[in-house]
């Protein structure tokens, strides 16, 4: 298989403004195209957009606006991990040799309405995401005796990362007390364990490894992905403790950038909601299961900015269609040592964790420089 | 297999593939393991509770029935793990079904 770099990146910041999907796609690509003008529009064989918005035939529309003519334009959604499968159907264009530049833009609004997947009856009358996150916390909890206080220290932890973040959705920063006392949305979630809706977009471009080194003298590469969906209906879900499609999708990944989870120095991962974070690390094997919280804790202790950088989807906000785009571009920085005030030491090696719908399928990213 | 129209009369009847006899969730027409079609098992059926939590007064849960069916269902009174329930009211509300168990 042919190496896949990544060229370039833009983005925007993450707000609750009301913008049109189609100017916040034209927003963060514009973003990236002044950031790299060697970049010859000319070249880009694919335009790939990664929403969950109901507007039709983005990827031409933002093509024109852009003033690009690609071989390959269409959109990708599968609710919050649209982002990474769209970073993946642009790796597998390049590889495969059907394209050697390709264009990946998210965007989303933040009245998306991917946020509720109105398919799923089995969940009855409770679609909306608190109830399958408190359902998972609940189990989580007792299982592995976990506080709701321990649990907010995730919430505490990445709005600070957050705080260092220029383009979150969130400046503030939060106490145990502050997340204890927020807005109780059921007996097991508190608004602060939650991430928001938002509005933003993020893109990158990737490339074939000739033309990445055209472009940049300090390409990242994809050198691992994993994928894995094992149903579509929260409730089909055989652990309600830990994530079985992260499981699979991380030891993919892994596999084939034939490294160790010991050897990733920094990760974003989909922390949609605090229990989300430990459930994910220790399903990716940073820890044994129930130790989540402890790895976490000293963390946030140590001021190690190891896990969400930039801050999560609980401080960074959660554009669906961007969230992936912008997990990979937090990693790209950080591997380029560009990340500023949350640079973490050297790392050289970097994993993204995007899932969707309850975890009922994950994509891992590893990349490298 | 009319699952939805029997919901819409508030009666829960579980698919089950007429010719491998697998529970079939969520209801369809076909197996989703031999392809071939669905009835409705025309009687009532006992679930268990997996996992519940609660929104103000009202109790959300995790309900199985015959090991492999599992629905989000209201209940009233405080629920305990691994309780057996009946549906107790069910139906279709704007196009989402919905489900309370006793």
């Amino acid at each position: 298989m042919s190496k896949v770099g990544i060229a370039a990146y833009g983005t925007t910041p993450f707000t609750k403004d009301d913008q049109k999907i189609e100017s916040i796609l034209h927003k963060s690509t514009n973003d990236l195209f002044q950031k790299n003008p060697k970049i010859d529009k000319k070249e880009i064989d694919a335009v790939l957009i990664s929403t969950n918005n109901n507007s039709k035939y983005l990827s031409p529309i933002l093509s024109e606006m852009s003033g690009i003519q690609p071989k390959i334009a269409h959109s990708i959604e599968s609710l919050c991990n649209s982002g990474t499968n769209s970073i993946v159907s642009a790796f597998s264009y390049i590889s495969s040799g059907l394209a050697d530049i390709v264009l990946v833009s998210g965007a989303e609004r933040y009245d998306s309405p991917g946020q509720i997947l109105e398919w799923d009856n089995s969940r009855g009358e409770f679609k909306h995401p608190i109830f399958w996150a408190s359902i998972f916390s609940k189990s989580y909890k007792e299982k592995y005796n976990i506080s709701d206080e321990e649990l907010a220290i995730v919430s505490v932890k990445n709005h600070k990362q957050a705080s260092k973040n220029p383009n979150a959705l969130s400046k503030k920063t939060y106490t145990v007390e502050d997340v204890m006392n927020s807005k109780k949305l059921t007996d097991d979630l508190k608004l602060l364990d939650c991430s928001r809706p938002c509005t933003g977009s993020a893109s990158i471009l990737l490339a074939s490894e000739e033309i990445v080194k055209k472009y940049t003298d300090s390409p990242t590469w994809i050198t691992g992905i994993g994928q894995k969906t094992t149903s579509a209906g929260f409730t089909k879900n055989t652990s309600l403790s830990s994530m079985e499609s992260t499981k699979i999708a991380g030891q993919s990944a892994l596999n084939m950038a034939n490294r160790n989870i010991s050897e990733i120095d920094v990760a974003e991962v989909h922390d949609a909601f605090s229990v989300c974070e430990p459930m994910i690390l220790e399903s990716l094997g940073f820890t044994d299961p129930g130790n989540g919280m402890d790895m976490i804790k000293n963390l946030h202790q140590t001021n190690n900015f190891k896990i969400n950088p930039r801050g999560g989807l609980i401080g960074c906000g959660h554009p669906l269609g961007a969230t992936g785009i912008s997990q990979t571009i937090e990693i790209i920085e950080q591997l380029q040592n560009n990340a500023e005030s949350r640079q973490t030491d050297n790392p050289k090696t970097g994993l993204i964790h995007n899932m969707s719908a309850a975890a009922t399928s994950s994509t891992v990213l590893v990349l490298e420089k | 297999m009319s699952f939805e129209k029997e919901l819409e009369q508030g009666r829960f009847y579980i698919p089950e593939c007429l010719a491998c006899k697998k529970l079939v969730w969520p209801p369809s027409e076909f197996c989703d393991n031999c392809n071939e079609e669905t009835s409705l098992r025309k009687e009532g059926c006992e679930g268990k509770i997996i996992e519940f939590s609660r929104q103000n007064e009202e109790y959300f849960c995790m309900v199985e029935f015959g090991d492999s069916i599992r629905i989000m269902a209201k209940m009233i009174a405080l629920p305990k793990k691994d309780q057996i329930v009946k549906i107790s009211k069910c139906g279709i509300s704007e196009g989402s079904y919905f489900f309370q168990v006793i």
